[in-house]
C-alpha cells in the first residue's frame, strides 16, 4: 500500500477539465455510468418528479386534468393557509415540540458519551452501551403502544406509581398540557443512547498523550474532561446542532400521528400531520401541497441561516 | 471499583467518578425497566397488570396472551408480509446503494461530483408527501407491494456512508494496478471490490432491513388492502387505535376465532398488547446484541465524512 501508482497515472488526468459529457471520458467510464444508472433513475423519478409535482400548490389540482393542465391559482392556497384558523396553532406546536426536544434532548447524549468514555473497557461498559442503545431499534408503533399503555389513567404503570406516592392519576394522553412532554421525554428515552455513539467516536480520537500530560500537570478528572474531551467533540456538536436547528420545522409524521387524538389535538396538531390529514384524508391536494411547500421553504431558509451563523462563530459548518 | 493507578485519583476525582457511575447506572435502569416490565406483563394475568400489582416480576403467570396471538390471523399475515417487504426491500436497497456508491467513490469517475450533488440535493429539497403520493397513484402503485419496496429504497445518507467505506478501506492503488492489468470497471467492482466489501454490505443490510421492518408510514399512506398490511400496521390497529377506542371507526378488524370469542375487544387488547410488542420486535431483539457492533460501525463510517 505504501508504494503509490498514483503519481504514474494521475498527471494526465489532472490537466483535463472535468466535463460530464466528454465523449472520451464517457467511453472510458461507461461501465461506471451503468452501475449508477438504476440509482440515478430512482432519484430522478421518486425525488425529482415530486419536485415538479409541487406545482399543484400554485394550481387548482383536478385529477382528470393532471398537474400541467390544472388551472393556475397563484398563491391562493398559501393565503388560505396563512389566514386559516389553525395557522398559528400549527406553527406554535411544531416549533414548541421541536425546541423543547432540542433543549432536553441535545445535551443528554453528550453527557452520556462523556460518562461512558470514563468507564474502563469491560463487561459493564459493554452492557451499559448495549442496553442504552437498544431502544433505538424499537419500532415507532411499538413505542406509541408503550406510551399509550404506560400512561393510561386507570391501568398504566406510571399512574399507578403516581398514586402510590399520593398523586392523583393524570390523563396524559387526553390532556393537551402534557402532550409535548410525553412526546419529548419518550424520544429522549428512545434516542439518547444511540445519540451518544457519534460522540463516543469523536472521544475515541482524543490523543491519550494529552491526558497523560494533563495528569502530570495535576489536572483533575473534571478539568481534563472540560479542557480536553469537551473541545474534542465540539465540531461534532456544532454539526449536529446545525442539523437539528435547521430541521426545526421538518418534524416527522410518524410518532406524532400515532399519539394524536381529538382530545390532545390543540397541542399535537403540527404542520406535518396537518398536511397528511388535509391532503390524504380529505383529498385537498393543492392546499396540502401548499402547506408542505411553505414548510420546506422555511426549513431550507432556516438551514442556510444557521449554517451561515455557525460558519461565522466557529470553524464548523455543513458547507 | 478500587484500582491502583500509576498516579492516584484525588478525592475529588473519586467523588466525580462515583457521580458518573451513578449517572450511567440511572440511565441503564431507566431504559431497562420498561423493557423488563413489558416482558413480565406479557406473561402475567392482565388483571394484575392493569391494577398495578404487577410492577416488576410476572404475577399470575399465564401464557394466554401468547395463545391468543398464536391464533390471531392478522398478526401472522402481517408477519409474512413484513418478512417479504424486509427481504425484498433490503435486496433492492443494496442493489441501488452499493454499485452507485462504488461509482462515486472512484476518483477517476468523471461524473462523480455531479451525481453526488444530484442525490445530495434531495436531502434538503423535496416535493413532500402530497406530490409523492400523486406520483405513486399515477404509476398505479397504490395498493401494490411496489409502493412499499421501491420509492424509498435508495437512501443518500447510506450511499454516502458506503462511499466513505470504499474510499477509506479499499486501496485505490490496488484498483489502479488492476486497471493497468486491463480489468474493466465491471470486473473491478464484481471481482475485486465486492469480495472486500462484506462489512459494509452487512452494515447496510442491517440499516435497511431494520428500517423496513419497523416502518409503517408508507403502508399507511399507500395501502388500503389489509391483506398487504405489514406487521407494524396490524400492531397499530391493536396497540394504538383500539386503545383509543376508535377501532370501529377506523375499521380495525379482529378475526373472531374461537379462542378470541370469549373476550371483549378491550379485554383482548389487554391480554395481548404486551405480547405483540415482544413478538413483533423478536427478530430485531434476537439479532441486535450480536450485530450491535455493525450498527455502531455504520454510524462511525458515516461520521468520518460529515
Amino acid at each position: 500500500m505504501a508504494v503509490s501508482a498514483q503519481t504514474l497515472v494521475k498527471p494526465t488526468e489532472k490537466k483535463r477539465k472535468p466535463a460530464l459529457f466528454n465523449a472520451k471520458r464517457l467511453k472510458k467510464n461507461w461501465r461506471l455510468y451503468v452501475l449508477i444508472l438504476p440509482t440515478f433513475l430512482c432519484f430522478l423519478v421518486f425525488s425529482y418528479i415530486p419536485m415538479y409535482g409541487v406545482l399543484i400548490a400554485f394550481k387548482d389540482y383536478v385529477p382528470v386534468l393532471g398537474i400541467w393542465n390544472s388551472p393556475w391559482v397563484g398563491f391562493k392556497y398559501f393565503n388560505q393557509f396563512f389566514q386559516s384558523y389553525y395557522f398559528w396553532d400549527l406553527i406554535r406546536n411544531t416549533l414548541g415540540i421541536q425546541v423543547y426536544g432540542l433543549i432536553v434532548g441535545f445535551p443528554l447524549p453528550i453527557i452520556l458519551a462523556l460518562a461512558l468514555n470514563e468507564m474502563k473497557d469491560g463487561v459493564w461498559k459493554k452492557f451499559s452501551q448495549t442496553i442504552t442503545y437498544a431502544p433505538n431499534f424499537i419500532s415507532v408503533v411499538v413505542m406509541g403502544g408503550m406510551i399509550i399503555a404506560f400512561l393510561d389513567p386507570s391501568t398504566g404503570i406510571i399512574n399507578h406509581a403516581l398514586q402510590a406516592v399520593g398523586i392523583q392519576p393524570i390523563a396524559f394522553m387526553s390532556d393537551p398540557k402534557w402532550f409535548k412532554t410525553v412526546y419529548v421525554l419518550s424520544s429522549v428515552w428512545q434516542g439518547t443512547g444511540w445519540g451518544s455513539v457519534i460522540y463516543l467516536a469523536a472521544l475515541a480520537g482524543v490523543d491519550p498523550a494529552l491526558h497523560e500530560a494533563a495528569i502530570v500537570d495535576g489536572a483533575s478528572k473534571i478539568q481534563r474532561i472540560w479542557h480536553i474531551n469537551l473541545p474534542a467533540i465540539v465540531p461534532t456538536m456544532v454539526i449536529l446542532l446545525i442539523l437539528n436547528v435547521g430541521s426545526l420545522f421538518s418534524m416527522g409524521y410518524e410518532k406524532i400521528l400515532l399519539l394524536q387524538n381529538p382530545l390532545n389535538l390543540s397541542s399535537s396538531n403540527v404542520i406535518a400531520t396537518f398536511v397528511y390529514k388535509q391532503g390524504l384524508l380529505d383529498g385537498q391536494y393543492s392546499y396540502a401541497a401548499a402547506v408542505g411547500l411553505f414548510n420546506s421553504a422555511i426549513n431550507a431558509i432556516l438551514l442556510i441561516v444557521v449554517n451561515k451563523i455557525a460558519r461565522r462563530v466557529s470553524d464548523n459548518s455543513l458547507w | 471499583m478500587h484500582e491502583n493507578h500509576l498516579i492516584k485519583d484525588t478525592r475529588a476525582d473519586k467523588v466525580f467518578k462515583s457521580v458518573l457511575y451513578v449517572f450511567i447506572a440511572l440511565a441503564v435502569l431507566l431504559v431497562l425497566y420498561p423493557l423488563i416490565y413489558i416482558v413480565s406483563a406479557s406473561v402475567s394475568d392482565p388483571a394484575a397488570v392493569n391494577s398495578g400489582q404487577m410492577w416488576l416480576l410476572p404475577k399470575g403467570f399465564t401464557l394466554d396472551g401468547y395463545k391468543v396471538i398464536l391464533n390471531y390471523g392478522d398478526i401472522w399475515r402481517g408477519y409474512g408480509m413484513t418478512i417479504f417487504y424486509t427481504l425484498a426491500g433490503t435486496a433492492v436497497s443494496l442493489a441501488l446503494t452499493i454499485p452507485c456508491a462504488y461509482a462515486i467513490s472512484r476518483p477517476d469517475f468523471s461524473g462523480k461530483k455531479w451525481f453526488t450533488n444530484f442525490m445530495l440535493v434531495t436531502m434538503f429539497v423535496g416535493g413532500g408527501l402530497i406530490p409523492s403520493y400523486l406520483l405513486i397513484r399515477a404509476l398505479g402503485w397504490v395498493d401494490t407491494v411496489w409502493a412499499i419496496i421501491i420509492p424509498g429504497a435508495a437512501s443518500i445518507y447510506n450511499i454516502i456512508v458506503t462511499r466513505s467505506f470504499f474510499q477509506s478501506s479499499i486501496p485505490w492503488e490496488m484498483q489502479e494496478a488492476a486497471i493497468v492489468d486491463g480489468a474493466t470497471d465491471f470486473q473491478l467492482f464484481f471481482k475485486i471490490v465486492l469480495p472486500l466489501s462484506a462489512p459494509i454490505i452487512a452494515v447496510m443490510a442491517l440499516f435497511y432491513g431494520v428500517g423496513q421492518w419497523n416502518s409503517y408510514f408508507s403502508a399507511l399512506v399507500y395501502l388500503q388492502n389489509k391483506n398487504l398490511y405489514p406487521l407494524q400496521m396490524v400492531l397499530r390497529q391493536i396497540l394504538v387505535l383500539q386503545d383509543m377506542q376508535q377501532g370501529a371507526a377506523t375499521g380495525a378488524t379482529v378475526t373472531q376465532s374461537a379462542a378470541q370469542a370469549a373476550f371483549s375487544k378491550e379485554q383482548l387488547v389487554a391480554v395481548i398488547k404486551y405480547g405483540v410488542m415482544i413478538v413483533s420486535s423478536l427478530p430485531v431483539i434476537l439479532i441486535y446484541p450480536f450485530l450491535q457492533r455493525f450498527f455502531v460501525k455504520g454510524v462511525l463510517i458515516g461520521s468520518l465524512k460529515g
